[in-house]
């Protein structure tokens, strides 16, 4: 009862003080169809650091999915292959399918990678943060929007 | 894997109560060891090469030593672990009456060290635990796992199944999504195993040294950004009773060898 009490003053102060980020941290975005069309920095983002990111393990992309990517071995199969995800799927359904891969599919193993609520025991050094920043959702965005087939 | 959920839901149908659907069927379960390279498969078999038995000799030693304000050694009380030990790691997690929750063999090594030995309890994961513990589970290699038969268990059983199938951690996975969805898929190049409980205390190569099940279970936790149980949580022990039971059946193989 507290924390809601709270949560919900601090929700409401948020939306008093800053109309542009949400209580949680995270850009607000709006999702149109199956789509988030618009940039969650406002600008595009950078494909050879979207490619980067997608690469480092600690993105966790090529955990599960393999892609074209000819200097590692250590790719994953429990995804589809990344190549030709920009022919397959339009820039504002990448975007809504790294903020939240749940919409696509509610029994999904992907993360939702631009969410902080709904989730269990998270560890101590990441609650309260999505996997990914906004800016490194864009890059992977544009990085992605190349792999055509 | 699908067809496993139809042949178990198949099963389950056939009124075989045992199998709960999207459980492996025993006939498909599968140690780690099957998955593993021929090379370490040899390492494991041979016990010369396999260094996991380097600590099952210490732990022998360990349990001839008399220790505590008691001065008594293990084997004062329990004679020959080959006859006395044969079979008790496969039944473990076990019910302690006293307690009225399950143990695990650690834990109950380290009772009878404060109870019967009037010494300190061991460290979780210390060496002298370990190789105590590997020593007594030892004597169940190549026994059939039976943990999680006593009925005062079921509702420990039911709390480490539902800890399975939870989604946590910001990855928001379960062990269920990998071990029982993905089992002989590739995680990042490395093969996703039914987390069978099959070998441990167990020698690891990444680790160098020899490991607990919950350590294993502690680092798939944080691999999914979950906060880990600490060693000995009653959710933790709930869990290794659960793939205990999950394994019924399967041989021992303590010391296993992982990659
Ligand atoms: C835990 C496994 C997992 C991780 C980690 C993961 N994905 Fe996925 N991803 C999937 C699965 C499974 C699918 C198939 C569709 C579904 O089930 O949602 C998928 C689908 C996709 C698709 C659509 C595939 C297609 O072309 O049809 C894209 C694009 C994608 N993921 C990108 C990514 C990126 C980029 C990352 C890292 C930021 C990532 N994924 C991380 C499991 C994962
Ligand atoms: C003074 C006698 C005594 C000593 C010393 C002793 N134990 Fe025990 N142990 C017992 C008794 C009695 C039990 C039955 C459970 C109980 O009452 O604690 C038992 C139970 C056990 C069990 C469980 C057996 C089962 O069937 O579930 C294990 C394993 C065990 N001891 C290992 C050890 C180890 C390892 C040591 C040395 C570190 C040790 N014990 C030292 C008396 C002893
Ligand atoms: C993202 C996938 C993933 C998730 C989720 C996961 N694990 Fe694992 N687990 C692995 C990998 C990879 C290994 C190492 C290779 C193997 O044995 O599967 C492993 C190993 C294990 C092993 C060792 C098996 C052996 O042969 O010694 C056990 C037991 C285990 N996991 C249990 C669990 C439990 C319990 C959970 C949930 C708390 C869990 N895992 C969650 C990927 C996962």
């Amino acid at each position: 009862m507290a924390r809601s009490t709270v949560c919900i003053v601090a929700t409401l102060a948020s939306l008093a003080l800053a109309s542009h980020t949400r209580a949680d941290g995270l850009v607000p975005y709006t999702i149109v169809g199956d789509g988030i069309a618009d940039s969650l920095t406002g600008m595009p983002g950078d494909a050879a650091r979207g490619r980067a990111l997608v690469l480092a393990r600690t993105t966790t992309c090529i955990l599960c999915h393999s892609g074209p990517f000819p200097e590692t071995r250590f790719q994953g199969d429990l995804a589809p292959d990344l190549s030709g995800a920009g022919t397959r799927w339009s820039t504002s359904q990448l975007r809504l399918r790294l903020v939240d891969a749940s919409h696509f599919n509610p029994d999904t193993i992907m993360p939702s990678y631009y969410r902080t609520d709904g989730l269990v025991r998270v560890g101590r050094n990441f609650t309260g943060k999505p996997i990914l920043s906004a800016t490194e959702i864009e890059d992977i965005v544009a990085f992605l929007a190349t792999l055509r087939d | 894997m699908i067809l496993w959920r139809a042949i178990a839901a198949a099963i389950l149908f056939a009124g075989i109560p045992a199998l709960l659907a999207g459980e492996i069927p025993p006939d498909a379960r599968r140690s780690g060891y099957s998955f593993m390279g021929p090379d370490t498969r040899a390492m494991q078999d041979d016990d010369t090469s396999n260094p996991g038995m380097l600590f099952v000799l210490d732990g022998e030693t360990l349990w001839r030593k008399k220790t505590g304000s008691a001065d008594k050694s293990c084997a004062d009380c329990h004679g020959d672990a080959r006859s006395s030990m044969k079979g008790v790691a496969a039944r473990y997690p076990a019910f302690d009456k006293a307690l009225a929750r399950p143990v695990t063999l650690d834990q109950r090594i380290n009772l009878c060290r404060t109870n019967h030995q009037q010494a300190t309890p061991l460290p979780y994961e210390s060496r002298d635990i370990l190789t105590l513990s590997a020593f007594v589970a030892h004597q169940s290699r190549g026994i059939a796992i039976t943990a999680g038969e006593d009925p005062r268990l079921a509702p420990f059983v039911e709390q480490g199944r539902k800890l399975y199938l939870q989604r946590e951690g910001q990855l928001n996975l379960a062990c269920t999504n990998c071990h029982d969805d993905n089992f002989d898929k590739r995680l990042a190049g490395s093969p996703i195993t039914q987390a069978q409980p099959t070998g441990y205390p167990l020698y690891r190569l990444e680790w160098q040294t020899l490991g607990s099940l919950e350590r294993r279970l502690r680092s798939c936790m944080t691999g999914v950004r979950a906060q880990a149980y600490e060693y000995g949580a009653p959710e933790l022990v709930a869990l290794e009773l659960y793939l205990m039971s999950r394994a019924r059946g399967m041989p021992m193989e303590t010391p296993a060898i992982r990659p």
